[in-house]
């Protein structure tokens, strides 16, 4: 958080990272929610993490049910919703227990003292009132009677006592805006929306708001306030999304591009609901949502709805995928387009459902029976889960495919600004539902030369009657076929198929120094952290570089190229080494793994640390 | 596509066809003398009776002897995976409400495997026809005991005799709130063809059993009704509007004693304490009363047991969609991505 002093009181920041936790009922996603999209609209570069328990409300005041949410905005382009916050808001003692390590030392921490009750303290294991017992001294304590505060803000507001008491985390939100100079309309507006249909709740969460922010003016509550100017992003039109609203986007975008009819099969599981919820919201957009009776249901039906010549989706995580083996690999054989979206999350089994991981690598690749090859992308950014949607939609149509499209719960909750496209930047997707060849005989497996997909019959069009299933199919004809050289030709000319999409990657971007001695190969939602890790040792001279893989499988051509030309390889993973395993048996490289799984993200600092320790054993 | 109405009134009508034109040239694999031979002819049969152009028929199915039914009806055709075959039909089914939906299936695949889709299938009122070939036993898997199998039955997996209490199909799909349910039998080819296009003129859900013999693991299952010597005092066809009565010269009735049916003789209690059989009974009490009855204390109930009028899924997903499309417009990609605050970054 170093900063020059603007003028007197007012400092400047490069960035700034804030974290407001409290209990479940304490609104911590809302508040955070509110000041991230405030910091959007004023022009920063932001990363958020939402951090809630899978307990909806686990007991009041029990360190369970401490709910968090960090932001981190700043002046120039950052990757990461950072790791240490600068600011923590602790609603209560349990939320104050659970977060304080991670507060830098020195910063700001601002706590409710009228949640520091006798019984509070207790329930979480406090022996002594850690506000008063000098365990603090190392930071910025600031103690607000936000509950006693709030209330008396809304005295003439005729509301019940329990709901002026929900108010509490505007009022937080006030002394967070005055703090870091944000506007308040964008809250306003939202706050007027929100209630529109109870008058006196918007006057409520209004004052509330207005009373933190003047609470905070008039009692000089901090010693100076801050100010971090905008950031210089690429010029566009800007909104704030996270990954699941965007891959949500990216879907309907691509079924509009191919006109097909987008069908979303889906069984409501953590953190791939949101995408459920949201495509549900686009009926006027022709999107068929199908909440299922089961995962199985989910993508049977999606791939029933390619066949009848829909855009099939099915969107679930980890548990929900292993249930879909089956269904996928009739998409393999049956060779229809089809996207599964694994969100993924901690595991195994039910496991850690609201934590980031990606584990789920290996399943995509072999959690099938059989050889059952199919192509996997996995989205970098929130943002880029719109893209990567989009691409995998494409290669589904354009390959008769099924693909799986790999996030995770960090990428998925998380939010950041999205660059919003012009419809002309969006490619078309050339959909074709076959059509008859003037009384030519009609073959469903006869392949394109070029990609190999297969023709596209749509049931309803007149003399293309076929039977397709998952029995063995004889080339070109897809009669059922139990020959075994026939056999094998299909289990090559099925793998033959989805390798050519490789010849569509682009070539891969590489950041950073060249020639460098460590080269940090990353995929999915740890892209930031590496980034940011990556781009401060270039920044220090450092001979390091980054790729990002997008596309896992097939792998983009040129990656054993650029594998070979560094000597050192590492693969930071929050699982135990899984795409380390596949560059390993691919490539016979001996790439080292930095993994973790604790449910969290990758911090900056662990990557840094590893880089410098790889370098420094380089040079020995 | 109306769903509540019989429908098709209102297209032209197309050229005449056949039962070949609905003949694949696939070898039909079912051992000889298999009861699914008869129904494949049934259907064969019926469909070009429908006046719907043969483009529009899918028929989808599971897995098991059954399921090998898609490659041998000239329609389009998808043989799923175990048990799926409900959820695969009804993607195709919702995406395009056009299509003929036919589900076929067996006593494992829809009922053990596949149990969970074909409840909710029907309780949705998707807009299917799910044929239930039930022979009580496994056959493709060479000879296990089925959900349908009665207690006790010695099957390879049930040495010493099955312990499993089975399911009754037409129960569990009144239960299931299916809007049309029947029962047929294999060597029953007339009645079969009926059922089939009554269930072929249901909007919503239409479910079939047929009692199909497998003569090889579990042979003669179904003679204690079908055989010709019992025929006449084990079989109970149901007609609507119909006094439900059987034997030989109608000499016998279904009384109802208020929790279920007494077996009467018309003679002893008179015409008018016989129940009439109303398929359209806001209540399916009585039809889950016709359920329950089974030889050899009782005759088999076949026909339809239920047929009511609900809209159909597939409707109602659509009707919704133009709903919100009236209501909001037809869906604007620039405004859907430029929703909610947006700011400008100036190069």
């Amino acid at each position: 958080m170093a900063g020059k002093t603007a003028d007197k009181g007012r400092i400047e920041l490069d960035d700034a990272v804030i974290r407001f936790a409290g209990d479940s009922g304490d609104g911590m996603q809302l508040t955070g929610t509110q000041f991230s999209n405030t910091t959007a609209v004023a022009g920063n570069d932001l990363a958020t993490l939402p951090d809630f328990p899978a307990e909806i409300r686990a007991p009041a005041g029990t360190l369970p049910g401490v709910s968090g949410f960090q932001i981190h905005f700043s002046s120039h382009e950052i990757y990461t919703p950072g790791s240490k916050p600068d600011v923590l808001v602790a609603m209560n003692p349990a939320a104050l227990k659970l977060n304080l390590a991670d507060l830098k030392p020195g910063g700001i921490l601002i706590v409710n003292t009228d949640a520091f009750t006798q019984r509070n303290l207790e329930r979480v294991g406090f022996t002594t009132n850690p506000l008063e017992d000098h365990s603090l001294d190392g930071f910025r304590l600031i103690g607000i009677p936000l509950t006693d505060l709030t209330r008396k803000a809304l005295d003439a507001v005729d509301i019940t006592p329990k709901e002026k008491d929900r108010c509490k985390n505007f009022f937080a939100l006030g002394v967070m805006y005055w703090l870091y100079n944000r506007p308040t309309e964008t809250t306003e507006k939202w706050i007027e929306t929100k209630f529109k249909s109870r008058t006196e709740l918007i006057e409520a969460n209004l004052l509330a708001m207005k009373g933190g922010l003047e609470y905070a003016r008039a009692v000089e509550l901090f010693q100076s306030i801050y100010e971090v100017p905008k950031a210089k992003l690429t010029p566009g039109t800007y909104r704030s999304i996270s990954g699941n609203a965007a891959l949500a986007l990216g879907f309907v975008c691509a079924a509009d591009r191919a006109g097909l009819t987008l069908f979303q099969g889906s069984y409501p599981i953590t953190p791939a609901s949101d995408v459920l919820h949201e495509l549900s919201r686009y009926k006027h957009f022709g999107v068929v949502t199908f909440q299922a009776e089961d995962e199985i249901a989910a993508v049977t039906s999606a791939l029933g709805a390619s066949f009848a010549g829909a855009l099939g989706i099915t969107t679930t995580s980890g548990p929900g995928m292993a249930l879909k083996g089956e269904g996928m690999g009739l998409a393999v054989m049956t060779e229809l387009p089809l996207v599964i979206v694994d969100i993924q999350r901690g595991g195994p089994s039910t496991g850690l459902p609201t934590k980031p991981e990606q584990a789920d690598l290996l399943m995509a690749l072999f959690g099938r029976h059989s050889e059952s090859p199919l192509p996997i992308l996995a989205a970098a950014t929130p943002s880029d889960c719109f893209w990567m949607a989009f691409e995998a939609a494409r290669i589904a149509v354009k390959y008769m495919t099924p693909v799986i499209f790999l996030s995770d719960g960090y990428l998925a909750n998380g939010t950041e600004p999205f660059r919003i496209p012009a419809l002309s930047e969006l490619p078309e997707i050339p959909a074709k539902h076959f059509q008859p060849q003037n009384g030519a005989p009609f073959f469903p497996y006869q392949r394109d030369p070029e990609t190999l997909s297969r023709p596209w019959a749509v049931p309803g069009t007149p003399g293309l009657e076929h039977r397709i299933g998952g029995l063995e199919k004889a080339d070109v004809t897809g009669n059922v076929n139990y020959e075994p050289a026939n056999h094998e030709h299909m289990i090559r000319t099925r793998a033959e198929k989805v390798d050519r999409v490789a010849a569509e990657i682009p070539p891969t971007e590489i950041f950073g120094a060249k020639n460098a001695e460590v080269l940090v190969v990353g995929w999915g939602g740890t892209y930031g952290a590496i980034h940011s890790a990556v781009r401060d040792a270039v920044e220090r001279g450092l001979p390091v570089a980054q790729i990002h893989l997008r596309h896992l499988n097939p792998l983009p051509p040129d990656l054993e190229g650029i594998l070979r030309r560094h000597k050192q390889i590492l693969i930071p993973e929050l699982n135990t080494g899984q795409l380390r395993f596949v560059i390993r048996s691919r490539f016979l490289i001996d790439a080292v793994g930095l993994n973790k799984i604790q449910g969290r993200p990758l911090a900056v600092e662990e990557i840094q640390e590893t880089i410098e320790a790889m370098l420094e054993g380089a040079t020995r | 596509m109306s769903t509540t109405a019989k429908k098709k009134s209102g297209s032209p009508a197309p050229p005449a066809q056949t039962k070949k034109d609905y003949q694949t040239d696939q070898e039909v694999r079912w051992c000889p003398g298999c009861g699914d031979y008869a129904i494949l002819n049934a259907v064969q049969s019926v469909f070009p009776q429908l006046g719907i152009p043969r483009e529009k028929f899918v028929v989808i199915s599971g897995i098991g002897c059954a399921s090998r039914f898609p490659y041998y009806m000239n329609t389009y055709g998808f043989h799923s995976i175990h048990g799926r075959a409900p959820a695969v039909a009804t993607g195709v089914k919702i995406t395009n409400p056009e299509l003929e939906v036919w589900v076929v299936s067996g006593d494992g695949d829809a009922l053990s495997i596949g149990g969970n889709h074909l409840i909710h299938a029907m309780r949705r009122n998707i807009g299917l026809k799910i044929l239930l070939f039930n022979n009580r036993i496994y056959g493709l898997t060479k000879g296990q005991y089925s959900p349908t199998s009665e207690v006790g039955k010695r099957t390879k997996s049930t040495p010493f005799g099955s312990l499993d209490r089975p399911l009754n199909p037409i129960s569990l799909a009144l239960g299931s709130e299916c809007t049309f349910v029947a029962r047929s039998v294999d060597v029953y080819q007339k009645h079969l063809m009926e059922t089939l296009k009554a269930a072929a003129a249901h909007a919503g859900t239409a479910f079939v059993e047929i009692y199909q013999n497998c003569n090889i693991f579990n042979d003669k299952a179904f003679e204690n009704f079908t055989e010709r010597s019992v025929r006449a005092e084990k079989n109970l066809e149901l007609e609507h509007g119909k006094p439900i009565r059987f034997g030989a010269d109608g000499e016998m009735g279904l009384h109802w004693a208020g929790t279920h049916f007494d077996i009467v003789r018309v003679a002893d209690v008179g015409e008018d304490a016989i129940v009439v059989h109303d398929t359209g009974a806001p209540h399916p009490t009585l039809a889950f009363a016709l359920s329950r009855l089974e030889p050899p204390q009782a005759p088999m109930p076949i026909g339809v047991f239920r047929d009511i009028e609900a809209p159909a899924m597939e409707t109602r997903v659509w009707d919704q969609i133009r709903a919100v499309q009236k209501q909001r417009g037809t869906g604007d990609l620039d405004a859907l991505l430029h929703a909610g605050d947006t700011w400008e970054v100036r190069g």
